[in-house]
C-alpha cells in the first residue's frame, strides 16, 4: 500500500487553467498537488499547439502555448505546487463533505478537501489508426509509445507518420533495430530540421528505408505482425517487411474515467454554476474547457475567471466559519509576502 | 446561410443549416454531426475533423493551406480530397456543399 498524500486540494489537469487555479487557491493559502497524464505541463497548449501562437490572452498580444505555460509556472512558483506527471486519475471516491480519495493509474493516492477538475478536453491519448485487425497486434507488435527501448532490439521496425515522436523514434531506435522503415504520406516533415536530416543521412548510408505511403492492412499471427500492406503515393500497392509497427498520429482527447465518478455530464461536459463553478457534487469543481454553463466560450482567459471564483468557495469548505478577506494583490502586504515580495 | 450536407460512414446523409463565416467543423458541432472530434476546437492543431470533399467541390473551396497540410499527417487514410472541415470557411458560395465523414477520426 502506497503512501496517502495528503492536501487542500488536487487538481487534475496542468493545463493554463489548472496552473493558473495553483496560483489563485494560493493566495488563499490552499496547497495543490497537480495531476497530467502527459509528462509535462502544458496541456493542449503543451501537445497540440507549443509553438503556435496565441494572441487573446490578455496584457500578452503575442504568446506561443509553451511560453504561456512556462509563465503560468513561474507565477504559481510561490506557491510550491507538486506536480505529478505521467499519471492520470483513475478513482475519485468520497468519504464524506470535503473528504476525497483520488487514486492514480501510477499508484499514487492523495486525501483531499476539494478537487478541482481542469481536464479540458479529457486525457491525451495516442491515436490509434484504424487499420482493420489492428488491436490483435496491439502491445505484442503494435505500440503506441516507446517506454523501454530494448524492447526493440534486432525488430525490423516499420515507423509510420512525419512528426516529432515519429522521427525522434527512427532515429533513436534505429541503432537497434534489425531493419527500419520510416512510412509517411509525402516527402515533407513537420519535425524538427535536425531530426529529419539525420533520418535523411541514414538513408543515404542505406541504413535505414524511407517508403511514400499510407497503410491499409496487417497481415500476420497470434499477434505477431508479419507485413505491413500499404497504399503508395504513386497509386501502387506494397508491402513492407516488418515484425514490429509504431504508428505516430498525434494524440486525441478522451474523456477517460472521470465519466464513471458519479458527476453529471452533458455531451461530455461537467455541467457547473457560475458563481462556484461546482459540479453536481459538493467539493468537485470543473473550469476550464471541461466545464459547461449558459454562455460559456471555450477560452483560456474564461478558465482564469473560473480559477479565481471557485477558489473562493474553496476557502469556506477548508476553513469553515472563516471571513474570507478580499484582497488586492497590488495593496495587500499580505498577499506579497505568500507571493515573496513583500 | 449555406446548407452543407454530411455523408456519414453508414452512408446516411444530415443536412445543416450554416451561418457565412463559420467553419464547416462549427457547422458540424454545432449540429451534433457524429464523426467530427475537433479536439482543439478549431485551432488547426488536431486533425480529428477530417471530411472528404465530393469531387464535384473540391475545386470550388480551393486548395489546402500549409498548415493544414501539415496537419493531414495526423490524419488517417489522407487522399486528394480530404480536407480539415475547421479550415473551410462558409459562405453563400459553397450553399449546398457535400462532404464525406471517416468512419472515425480515432
Amino acid at each position: 500500500m502506497s503512501d496517502v498524500i495528503t492536501t487542500d486540494a488536487v487538481i487534475i489537469g496542468a493545463g493554463p487553467c489548472g496552473l493558473f487555479a495553483i496560483f489563485e487557491l494560493g493566495l488563499l493559502d490552499i496547497k495543490c498537488h497537480v495531476v497530467d497524464i502527459l509528462d509535462r505541463a502544458g496541456g493542449q497548449c503543451a501537445e497540440l499547439y507549443p509553438e503556435k501562437p496565441i494572441y487573446d490572452i490578455p496584457a500578452l498580444p503575442i504568446v506561443t502555448g509553451s511560453e504561456l505555460t512556462h509563465r503560468l509556472m513561474e507565477q504559481a512558483k510561490p506557491f510550491h505546487p507538486q506536480y505529478h506527471f505521467n499519471q492520470m486519475v483513475t478513482e475519485l471516491i468520497k468519504h464524506g463533505d470535503n473528504d476525497f480519495e483520488l487514486h492514480t493509474d501510477g499508484g499514487i493516492v492523495f486525501r483531499c478537501k476539494v478537487v478541482v477538475i481542469a481536464a479540458g478536453g479529457g486525457s491525451f491519448q495516442p491515436k490509434k489508426p484504424p487499420i482493420p485487425g489492428i488491436d490483435a497486434y496491439e502491445g505484442t507488435s503494435v505500440f503506441y509509445s516507446v517506454k523501454k527501448m530494448e524492447v526493440f532490439r534486432g525488430k525490423d521496425i516499420l515507423i509510420v507518420g512525419g512528426g516529432d515522436s515519429a522521427l525522434d523514434w527512427v532515429n533513436n531506435l534505429q541503432p537497434l533495430a534489425k531493419t527500419m522503415t520510416l512510412l509517411h504520406r509525402r516527402d515533407e516533415f513537420r519535425a524538427a530540421p535536425d531530426s529529419v536530416n539525420k533520418m535523411r543521412e541514414l538513408v543515404a548510408a542505406n541504413k535505414m528505408q524511407m517508403k511514400l505511403g499510407q497503410v491499409t492492412g496487417l497481415t500476420g499471427s497470434d499477434g505477431v505482425l508479419a507485413s505491413v500492406q500499404v497504399k503508395g503515393n504513386d497509386g501502387s500497392a506494397f508491402d513492407i517487411a516488418a515484425n514490429t509497427l509504431l504508428p505516430f498520429f498525434g494524440l486525441t482527447m478522451k474523456l477517460g474515467p472521470l465519466a464513471n465518478w458519479g458527476l453529471n455530464l452533458e455531451q461530455n461536459l461537467i455541467p457547473v454554476d457560475t458563481e462556484k463553478f461546482e459540479s453536481s457534487e459538493k467539493g468537485i469543481f470543473a473550469i476550464g474547457d471541461i466545464n459547461h454553463y449558459p454562455g460559456k466560450l471555450k477560452l483560456i482567459l474564461s478558465g482564469f475567471h473560473e480559477a479565481a471564483l471557485l477558489a473562493q468557495q474553496a476557502f469556506r469548505y477548508i476553513n469553515p466559519g472563516e471571513r474570507l478577506l478580499f484582497q488586492y494583490t497590488t495593496s495587500s502586504s499580505n498577499l506579497q509576502k505568500k507571493l515573496g515580495v513583500a | 446561410m449555406a446548407k452543407i450536407t454530411f455523408i456519414l460512414h453508414n452512408g446516411t446523409e444530415q443536412t445543416v443549416n450554416a451561418i457565412a463565416g463559420m467553419s464547416v467543423m462549427e457547422a458540424a458541432v454545432k449540429n451534433m454531426v457524429p464523426g467530427i472530434d475537433a479536439d482543439c476546437g478549431g485551432a488547426c492543431a488536431c486533425a480529428t475533423c477530417h471530411v472528404y470533399v465530393e469531387p464535384e467541390w473540391r475545386d470550388k473551396l480551393g486548395k489546402r493551406a500549409p498548415m493544414e497540410e501539415d496537419m493531414l499527417d495526423f490524419a488517417f487514410d489522407v487522399q486528394d480530397s480530404s480536407r480539415l472541415s475547421c479550415q473551410i470557411k462558409i459562405s453563400d458560395a459553397i450553399d449546398g456543399l457535400r462532404v464525406r465523414v471517416p468512419e472515425k477520426q480515432f
